[in-house]
């Protein structure tokens, strides 16, 4: 493929990163909304734009079972799944993490049964946060054609050997059309050689993976894991420093919007953060000194990063998209507030849980979550979390 | 192994914990659970080696006269050899008594 920018349904550019980027096993089974992803991934492979054995399984936890498979003999391994399907590979989800398998998922993020609901929060995503894999939230279609490649190249770092998934929201970005800018295939080869994995399966080297660990063995796997993610993030940095040199455009763990004179911040995550601009400016328009904090890098969590964009704030709005039943509000939330713990001047923090399962969240009801969660914050209400738009009598 | 167990560190380990040393199955001692064990009266045995076939967890060995008889250091105590035995040789005997 030439360079050149062309309107494309989101997943449809994702089908075509997944292209570009070379993979050999594309292993998936279709739900929604996820489905337009590995549809045209099967077409691509049907009409032989792209050489790979594509598995059309019988489950999703056969999906996942195939990719960790391919995966361990080093082929480069793609799926993509959403909500119930990602519930249903759970198991082995914490298995390719486990495995340190480089596998990579385009993750249309959608809400958890019940009552069953096909539209978009971040439900599914935060079931598996304590998984092991890299989760890195887009914001829009350019951003997931994008991470397709930084998500293989971070995965296959020998450092890092770590799976990766790219959360979107589904709908919200599965679902549009946009104008994105496609790379040439020439300069993703540049950026992502060909994957040679060491310590693969093969029968020169035996190997054994996924062994039976005595108790006295375990804890030692886990730190393991537990280091391996959280050294993945200065390759995560790099492999976004290498792309903005080929493309000129940058990604941070933490990104920021009118966040220099801010007194107060809201803080997104995911396709939130486009319209939470929008919000801002017009606020700003009216006079309120306010600012945007987005979260891309999910896992590891970028902490100092995080406090560098909320230092010297007064107030973090942060808003949710999944509740954390019986618990503290968001899982965001709980992220942030643990982030700036113990830290002197640390902001006051308004958790705000909003969107779920695909309830529309426009520029006015950010407009007033900001007020609302400001005026909340200057009281000093900032016990557990608001449902935001809940209806009551 | 080239070290026991309990003294690898975490830094040690192969990426996923992989193991890449064959055979490395022979260190760990599982015979450690087992309440009862076989005794072989070598009088009575034949040298069948039927309880070698049917252990499930190759604990038989076959001695140096040609006798067969439990390597309790894998022995799980199941007794399947006591059961499979033709002529009845293998008796299971409870670890505290002997």
């Amino acid at each position: 493929m030439a360079k050149e920018r062309k309107g494309i349904e989101v997943s449809l550019a994702i089908s075509e990163a997944v292209c570009q980027a070379d993979v050999d096993v594309v292993s998936a089974y279709p739900i929604t909304p996820q489905t337009h992803i590995v549809e045209h991934l099967s077409e691509l492979v049907a009409d032989g734009h792209l050489d790979a054995e594509f598995v059309p399984v019988e489950s999703e936890h056969s999906a996942m079972s195939v990719c960790v498979g391919s995966s361990a003999v080093g082929a480069r391994s793609f799926t993509s799944t959403s909500s119930q399907g990602l519930a249903l590979m759970a198991e082995i989800f914490f298995i390719t993490s486990s495995l340190r398998l480089p596998v990579v998922m385009a993750l249309a993020n959608r809400s958890l049964s019940g009552p069953l609901s096909i539209w978009n929060d971040h439900t599914d995503t935060m079931m598996v946060r304590d998984a092991g894999w890299i989760h890195v939230f887009v914001d829009n279609g350019q951003e997931a054609y994008d991470h397709i490649f930084w998500a293989f190249r971070v995965a296959e770092d020998k450092g890092v050997r770590l799976p990766v998934a790219v959360n979107l929201d589904g709908f919200i970005m599965t679902h549009m059309i946009e104008p994105i800018d496609f790379e040439d295939t020439e300069l993703i080869k540049k950026y992502l050689p060909p994957h040679r994995m060491e310590g693969a399966l093969h029968p020169d080297n035996p190997l054994s993976m996924g062994c039976f660990a005595m108790p006295e063995m375990y804890t030692e796997t886990q730190a393991a894991r537990d280091h391996a993610l959280l050294n993945s993030y200065p390759v995560c940095l790099k492999a976004w420093d290498e792309w903005a040199a080929l493309t000129g455009r940058k990604y941070l763990p933490i990104e920021t919007y009118r966040t220099e004179d801010a007194e107060y911040c809201i803080v997104t995550m995911g396709s939130f953060g486009e319209t939470a601009m929008n919000a801002i400016d017009e606020l700003r328009a009216e006079g309120e000194k306010v600012g945007g904090i987005r979260i891309r890098l999910w896992r590891p969590f970028p902490f100092d990063d995080f406090f560098r964009a909320a230092a010297g704030k007064k107030y973090l709005i942060v808003l949710d998209r999944a509740i954390s039943f019986g618990g503290p509000g968001g899982p965001v939330a709980l992220e942030v507030r643990n982030a700036l713990y113990k830290k002197t001047k640390a902001p006051t923090v308004v958790d705000y849980v909003a969107g779920l399962a695909g309830r529309d969240v426009a520029v006015n009801d950010f407009k007033k979550i900001i007020l609302e969660g400001k005026a909340k914050a200057e009281k000093g209400k900032t016990k557990g979390y608001t449902l935001y738009g809940l209806r009551s009598s | 192994m080239a070290k026991p167990m309990e003294k690898i560190s975490w830094q040690e380990l192969e990426i996923g914990a992989a193991v890449s040393e064959v055979g490395n199955a022979m260190e760990y001692k599982t015979g450690s659970w087992r309440s009862l064990k076989p005794v072989v009266n070598a009088s009575q045995c034949i040298r069948c080696g039927v309880c070698w076939i049917f252990c499930p967890d190759t604990s038989i060995v076959r001695a140096a006269d040609g006798h067969f008889e439990a390597d309790l250091e894998y022995c799980k105590g199941c007794g399947i050899c006591a059961h499979e035995c033709p002529v009845g040789c293998i008796t299971m005997v409870s670890e505290e008594e002997v």
